[in-house]
């Protein structure tokens, strides 16, 4: 095994790394809902071809993931560099940087923060790391309001939802989901508001305006941090992100440290690559960089917090580290068959589909999220379009890999553990194998038109998530035998 | 041990002692097929910020005051405070205008840094013609004038013309979401409404389209 087992994961009881039940049992509710097939359905449907067009516009796209690729592993092989360069600029420029072991230490730096300012409500741009530490709920327990400022996360908390999408959280929700919701939990909205999207966003951008323009404290994300130069980068499509990082006073950014980026010229290639693998389009509306504190101009107090919370133990298997490559595009989700089906709240992380699937047992440990790595069929089509060119189909096998020694270490063996034996036994010698194969034959008492739904325990293991076909009436020795012709040569 | 030097020390066992750097390829493209101020860059530029819903006008340096004043006409038009490019009856952000103020204002009018017409995005750097970050937020309406040779084609062109360590915002069309089936739909918080206008010698303004945003 290539973990290094010191090195410590993302601790429990604390943020949205890890789900209810295992992702076979949340999958199976998530397939009965058909409105949400359909909402997911339209939805990637939609993002995928937008991509694809973007895409094609681009005749050097591959020298550009192959250098973001590059990139990126290069970075993490000086990260620890990277990150001390990127301390000195920003501090040099009158911010200040903390660092956080994990979603504990961050959620109490960022509380102290804020009480420090005396506000009691903040403003925040959508992220992924305060997400996956649920800075949110710690804030709400000290007594501070969280509002979320992105359409989509406005959706997910006005409707105490759950986020099922790393771009669009709302994804699960079509529009008129999305029009009850706002008529049932948005302060002062119109009646009469229609499912109209352009009349949603207007109700949101009239909702917010106010708590924009007398915010004090707004805390955001990052999508990229360049170590020479100090400059974080926020990239966005409405507006809101600029409005938080530029009107209040104070400003704090939680960023993972796999964010950091070596040079300013690196964004020359993430710029291209973001927003054509994200929202399909040339460019996002919006993106905004700042470095340190400017007189004069946008909040004259920032700190940055640097988030390990298991990053360093992602970072420490070589096979599995190129997870931490990601820039959060979500292209994979929205091509991955398996996403499509069961939508986000399945896998149970704030990180679902194929990238999900590899990053969030990483930063647990795979016992925290064991079923994770199977929630694939390895079709492959999240590794064509990443943009980082992330293979994601040979980490999930290697973390299947991983699942299987560590339950081999176990002093009960899996029922799978013990199936494969007894395979392996029967299969050792003729007679045996003769024997296997006549029990076989007695599963056709089970099947039901070719198929057999559920078998009993503890095979019931294997029929929970497929169906077997039927075994055929004839074992093809038999046939061998019975053929026309002398099959005893 | 204190968290940075904890998670340092992860991190440096986690790569071990001599880990492996390869060379990142760099052979996309940086440059483009036209040299900056083309007017077919120009006019791509043009094309682009109508595709995501952009306003353009096309004018050139000797018409730029007229266009403008046209543009902004019964508008109360705020403008950075030592800008060169303002319209009779401006309001200056001299002092610093409130953020009421600024909402109560019809457009704001500015300059801009570099524009790239691959992309069609327009980069401030907060310079004289542009002022603070919060001026070209607030206003519903951004006019931004953006001349010749400040276009570039590719977005490692446009990034090369820019200063990181002053505060950059990269626009590119009013703003707009994608949060509702993942479909756009243009004007949320930031300026619901971009009119650009491009300054070019004459010869070079070509098809004048106005397109109003729906």
């Amino acid at each position: 095994m290539t973990t290094f087992l010191g090195m410590p994961h993302a601790p429990r009881g604390v943020g949205q790394l890890r789900g209810d039940e295992p992702f076979p049992a949340a999958a199976d509710k998530a397939l009965a809902d058909r409105q949400l097939r359909r909402n997911l359905g339209h939805a990637t449907a939609t993002i995928r071809d937008k991509r694809a067009r973007a895409v094609a516009e681009v005749a050097d796209w591959e020298q550009l993931r192959l250098a973001g690729e590059a990139i990126k592993a290069a970075t993490m092989a000086r990260l620890g560099e990277h990150l001390i360069e990127l301390e000195a600029a920003v501090t040099a420029r009158g911010g200040h940087v903390h660092w956080a072991r994990d979603a504990v230490e961050a959620n109490r730096i960022v509380t102290d923060l804020v009480r420090a300012t005396g506000a009691t409500e903040v403003v925040k741009v959508k992220s992924m790391a305060t997400q996956e530490i649920g800075l949110n709920e710690a804030l709400e327990s000290a007594g501070i309001t969280a509002v979320e400022t992105d359409l989509a996360e406005l959706i997910v908390q006005l409707g105490h939802d759950k986020p099922s999408h790393i771009l669009v959280p709302a994804i699960h929700r079509n529009r008129t989901e999305i029009r009850d919701i706002f008529l049932r939990h948005m302060p002062g909205v119109d009646p009469d508001l229609t499912d109209d999207p352009r009349r949603l966003a207007m109700a949101a951008r009239a909702h917010l305006r106010a708590k924009f323009l007398t915010a004090r404290v707004a805390i955001s994300g990052a999508n990229f941090a360049v170590a020479e130069t100090g400059t974080v980068t926020v990239v966005e499509s409405e507006g809101n992100g600029r409005m938080c990082l530029t009107l209040p006073d104070t400003l704090i950014t939680v960023m993972g440290i796999e964010k950091v980026v070596p040079a300013w010229t690196d964004l020359e290639v993430f710029l291209q690559l973001l927003p054509r693998s994200s929202t399909g389009e040339r460019m996002n509306p919006y993106t905004s960089t700042w470095t340190g504190v400017t007189p004069g101009d946008g909040p004259q107090e920032f700190h940055l917090v640097l988030l390990d919370n298991g990053r360093t133990a992602v970072l420490a298997d070589e096979a599995g580290r190129s997870a931490l490559h990601c820039i959060r595009c979500s292209a994979c989700l929205n091509v991955c068959p398996v996403y499509e089906r069961t939508g986000g709240h399945a896998y149970g992380s704030v990180y679902p589909g194929p990238i999900g699937a590899i990053l969030s047992p990483q930063l647990t440990g795979i016992e925290d999220n064991a079923s994770l790595p199977y929630a694939s069929s390895l079709c492959g089509a999240c590794y064509d379009v990443c943009p980082v060119r992330i293979d994601i189909p040979s980490i999930l096998v290697h973390l299947r890999g991983e699942h299987v020694d560590a339950r081999a270490q176990r002093a009960l063996p899996s029922p799978e553990a013990l199936a494969m034996a007894a395979a392996a036994w029967t299969m050792a010698g003729p007679r045996r194998f003769r024997l296997g194969e006549r029990l076989l034959r007695l599963g056709r008492l089970l099947a039901r038109g070719g198929r057999i739904r559920r078998l009993p325990p503890p095979l019931s293991a294997w029929t929970a998530a497929r169906d077997l076909p039927e075994p055929p009436a004839q074992t093809f020795r038999q046939w061998w035998r019975t053929r026309p012709g002398d099959g005893r040569r | 041990m204190n968290a940075r030097d904890e998670i340092l020390s992860r991190i440096r066992t986690a790569t071990g002692p001599s880990p492996v750097i390869r060379p990142v390829p760099r052979d996309y493209a940086v440059a483009g097929a036209h040299a900056p101020g083309a007017p077919e860059l120009l006019d791509l530029l043009a094309e682009r910020l109508r595709d995501y819903r952009a306003t353009v006008h096309r004018c050139t340096p000797g018409d730029l005051d007229a266009t403008l004043a046209e543009v902004t006409r019964g508008w109360r038009v705020a403008v950075p405070d030592s800008s060169a490019i303002t319209v009779p009856g401006a309001v200056a952000d001299r002092p610093a205008l409130s953020h009421a103020d600024l909402d109560g204002v019809d457009a704001v009018l500015t300059g801009c840094a570099a524009a790239c017409a691959d992309t069609g995005t327009i980069a401030l750097d907060g310079g004289a013609d542009q002022g603070r970050r919060a001026l070209t937020l607030v206003p519903d309406r951004h006019v931004c004038v953006i001349h010749a040779d400040q276009v570039v084609q590719t977005v490692p062109e446009l990034l090369r013309r820019l200063d990181p360590r002053r505060p950059l915002t990269f626009i590119s069309g009013p703003s707009a979401t994608s949060d509702i089936e993942l479909d756009r739909v243009e004007g949320v918080h930031g300026p619901r409404t971009l009119i650009a206008v491009v300054v070019g010698p004459a010869g070079t303004t070509g098809n004048n389209v106005h397109r109003e945003q729906g």
